[in-house]
């Protein structure tokens, strides 16, 4: 590994020696992201602190024919940011630099470990940054750019892709490259979104931000089963109401959330529904009745009205917690994150049902009901003998159940590792083509966050000079075929 | 002589364009021929491949709030059907003559109308697109639902690419409820500073509106606020109180407010003379008015997103363009031949970005057969 010891002295003068762990302890908490089950130790963790050091980092990687992955807050869920053995791991977390606010342009200028809530917290109190994943505390802008990261407030705010308006991208040749919404030529700035780190690395991310919202109205109620709170979802939908938030979730898991949150969720429903309303005082104030209306001719019972922003807090209390809180109803669980059409909820759900019964699990259903994203709890006990393989086929049947209804195999986490294989149930060869052109004129050597996304490595073609091995097949990642 | 081809399928699309590239020929692709004279004038193609009879709509899913449109379908004609559910696809351009606009040629060229404000443009509306390539290949990217993170989004790329990666099929869309009524603030000064100040003011401000926009002629300026949602003309009414604290003039609310849009959008087209679309930071919108006032423009615009549809004399443009050196851009749209071949349309700046655009062309289309030379740097 003499290339790799020459890369490493390489990453210390750029960084400094500190910044640059190769021992293993120091490499552990690095090994995986937040999809825990993938773990990889990298050949090097570099821990850059100026977007001029990552663009060194890359390019070192690149005269060294080394790939590299780029890390945020480590908090992804498709286990997008897994080292590379033979890779370089580049960790963005102390690039966390608010460059500029201009609330006058609605802009604010960011390095991307800056994490999410901190951009609506320089923006505050008049102006805020809609995403809002719920790891929000501690995922960093970098990472949400990767993912085109969502929240519970997208149906009505949208995604990341909407409001980023800016980004330095260092390409893995080294080459810095501007992209912005308002350039001429094409859009690289939002092909860019959610590529999920394989085209290049984001060191300066330009975003929009918005006006707080005069008022906000929040609504809990309870429903018999899933079916009528679904009922209740369209009916306001139908009625020309965009909620800010629309939040689904089921019998079990109420049940867990309550126990671990006691935000006082009824016991006896089969399904809480969270509407919460914003924008100017008198629209919401019209729309709110419109809604608890609808709700009620869905069967809606105890609807129950915040009163004040910590009867609010405690209502999306319940909400949050509902990852966590399945640790009291079972040892461990798959989130699955798989999207439907809303109007197919019924049939998914029932399809959830018996696949779950016919696997022996149980599966608590959370969901982003306005725009049909699910995220089904898989829970299971490793201790018992097949349970985690078990419960690994039917959260892969889940996803099957989503593209049989027309929907999409993730809304948020990503494909990364974990879906590659799902690709090619919902694109077909040709598709799968179109993507990997797209790559290839990014990165044509295969360097940035390979074996992600695409669901078999693929060289480039038409490298031009003399046959180079390439850095993959040297890794020992992909063969030339 | 042009050969004109027009395929029914996406299968036949990818066939005449890998016919053509097979040839070493050239293909333009056309749909309602409402934008023909934007861009770079290229030289005459090879074969021209219009999107006419790719012209249904194949899914409305009212209840998600999605649909799938060929990209030969008017956008008129999807409004229409989607209006008679309450909805609508959030992308108001003008549709030219006999409103011939196609769904294909809007989101080619990501065209948009004041509705932008509110909802975003084509690249935030498009949820899945199909495309064919000039290697025979169609390939689909995104998908039929609002929220999907599957893959790369290849829709936004083909958005405003202006053909150059290949025909655009089909695309996937979301829709937005249809506001059952609207209202318009307007107020009016000479002073562009103040429509500024005044522009600023009404976007910071939690009002929702549907719409934000300014125009400028001869002189005098005026700012318009629609609102839409439950109470519109509340809504409407707040907006003018803020205009009129902001020093505007002649300031007035009225729910008969479609021909103050009509005329608007009508703004962004320049039958006879030209068209520059500039786009600014927001905070710039008064060194824009002052700038296509010296030379002697009319502008329609976004104000609070600084994109700015400046119409003017064919002689003027250059000047225009020295006037405003630090914008993003400024992309002569529509003008006589002889002005696109003096000026180059899109004057995107030789550095890394372009040869990354240009690596793009060369990937989904190695021939170079798709509308060549009609975008930047050449493309």
């Amino acid at each position: 590994m003499e290339n790799g010891a020459a890369l490493i002295s390489r990453l210390r003068a750029i960084c400094g020696a500190e910044h640059v762990l190769t021992h293993p302890d120091a490499l552990a908490p690095y090994r995986s992201d937040g999809l825990a089950h993938y773990r990889q130790t990298p050949l090097a963790a570099v821990l850059p602190a100026t977007g001029e050091q990552v663009r060194e980092v890359v390019r070192a990687c690149f005269m060294a024919g080394v790939p590299w992955v780029a890390r945020g807050s480590g908090t992804g869920l498709s286990g997008g940011a897994l080292p590379i053995a033979e890779g370089v791991l580049i960790v963005l977390a102390r690039l966390r630099r608010i460059l500029a606010v201009r609330l006058d342009d609605a802009r604010v200028v960011v390095e991307p470990g800056v994490t999410n809530l901190a951009i609506s917290r320089a923006v505050a109190p008049t102006h805020f940054y809609p995403p809002d994943p719920s790891s929000q505390v501690v995922c960093s802008i970098g990472g949400n750019i990767a993912e085109n990261s969502g929240g519970a407030h997208c149906f009505k705010y949208g995604f990341t892709t909407n409001y980023v308006a800016g980004l330095e991208v260092v390409l893995s040749d080294g080459t810095v490259v501007e992209l912005h919404r308002d350039a001429p030529g094409y859009d690289l700035l939002g092909t860019f979104v959610g590529s999920e780190g394989t085209l290049g690395v984001a060191t300066k991310i330009e975003l929009r931000v918005v006006p707080v919202p005069e008022t906000v109205r929040t609504a809990l109620a309870f429903f018999e089963d899933t079916g009528a709170a679904g009922e209740a979802v369209t009916a306001i939908v139908s009625a020309g109401i965009v909620p800010a938030a629309i939040e689904m979730m089921d019998r079990l898991s109420i049940r867990a959330t309550e126990q671990a949150t006691g935000a006082g969720y009824r016991l006896d429903a089969g399904a809480a529904l969270i509407v919460e309303l914003d924008g100017p005082e008198e629209e919401c104030a019209a729309r709110f009745e419109h809604v608890r209306a609808l709700c009620r001719d869905a069967g809606g019972r105890d609807i129950r009205v915040a009163s004040s922003e910590s009867e609010r807090a405690l209502i999306w209390k319940a909400r949050k917690a509902a990852f966590a809180a399945m640790g009291r109803v079972a040892p461990a669980y798959f989130v699955q994150d798989g999207v439907i059409p809303r109007t197919r909820l019924p049939e998914v759900l029932r399809r959830i049902d018996e696949l779950a019964a016919e696997h022996g699990l149980q599966v608590a259903n959370v969901f982003h009901a306005g725009d049909g994203n699910l995220h089904p709890l898989i829970c299971y006990d490793a201790a018992n003998p097949g349970e985690p393989e078990r419960a690994e086929e039917l959260a892969n049947l889940i996803l099957r159940a989503c593209l049989d209804q027309g929907g999409s195999i993730t809304g948020e986490h990503g494909v990364g590792v974990d879906k590659k294989s799902q690709m090619p149930a919902m694109f077909s060869e040709q598709d799968l083509d179109g993507f990997h052109r797209l790559r290839c004129a990014f990165d044509p050597h295969g360097l940035a966050n390979p074996g992600k996304v695409m669901p078999t490595p693929r060289l480039c073609g038409e490298v031009p000079g003399p046959y180079r091995e390439h850095p993959l097949e040297r890794a020992g990642v992909a063969a030339r075929l | 002589m042009t050969e004109v081809a027009r395929p029914q399928t996406a299968q036949a699309t990818a066939a005449v364009l890998a016919q053509a590239a097979a040839g070493g020929r050239s293909v333009r692709i056309v749909g309602g021929g409402t934008k023909q004279a934007w861009g770079a004038a290229a030289s005459e193609p090879a074969v021209t491949l219009e999107t006419g009879r790719l012209d249904r709509i194949l899914e409305h899913n009212a209840g998600d709030l999605t649909a799938v449109l060929e990209a030969g379908v008017p956008l008129a004609r999807a409004q229409a059907a989607f209006a008679s559910t309450g909805q609508m696809l959030a992308l108001d351009p003008p549709l030219g003559d006999d409103q011939a606009a196609t769904i294909g040629g809007v989101i080619a060229t990501a065209d948009s109308g004041p509705l932008r404000h509110r909802y975003g443009g084509p690249r935030d509306l498009v949820i899945g697109i199909t495309v064919a390539l000039s290697d025979g290949t169609v390939a689909r990217a995104g998908g039929k639902v609002i929220k999907n993170v599957a893959g790369y989004d290849l829709a936004k790329l083909f958005t405003g690419s202006f053909g150059t990666l290949g025909a655009i099929v089909s695309v996937n869309v979301r829709l937005h409820p249809r506001p059952h009524a609207s209202a318009t603030a307007s107020g009016a000064s000479a002073d562009p500073a103040l429509l500024a100040t005044a522009a600023r003011a009404l976007a910071a401000a939690p009002l929702e509106l549907e719409a934000l926009d300014v125009a400028w002629r001869d002189g005098w300026g005026a700012l318009l606020a629609r609102a839409g949602g439950a109470r519109p003309e509340h809504q409407a009414r707040r907006a003018a109180a803020l205009l009129r604290e902001e020093g505007l003039e002649r300031v007035d609310v009225t729910s008969e407010d479609a021909p103050l849009w009509e005329r608007q959008r009508a703004g962004q087209r320049s039958p006879g003379r030209a068209l520059v679309r500039v786009a600014t930071t927001p905070s710039a919108l008064a060194e824009v008015l002052r700038a296509a006032g010296d030379c002697g423009a009319a502008v329609v615009g976004r104000a609070a997103l600084g994109t700015s549809y400046v119409e003017l004399d064919p002689d003027a443009v250059a000047a225009l363009r020295e006037r405003l050196p630090n914008v993003r851009a400024a992309v002569l749209l529509d003008g006589p031949v002889a002005l696109r071949r003096a000026q180059d349309p899109w004057e995107a700046p030789e550095g890394p970005a372009l040869e990354l655009m240009r690596r793009v062309k060369r990937s989904f289309d190695p021939a170079g057969t798709c509308n060549p030379g009609s975008f930047v740097g050449g493309i």
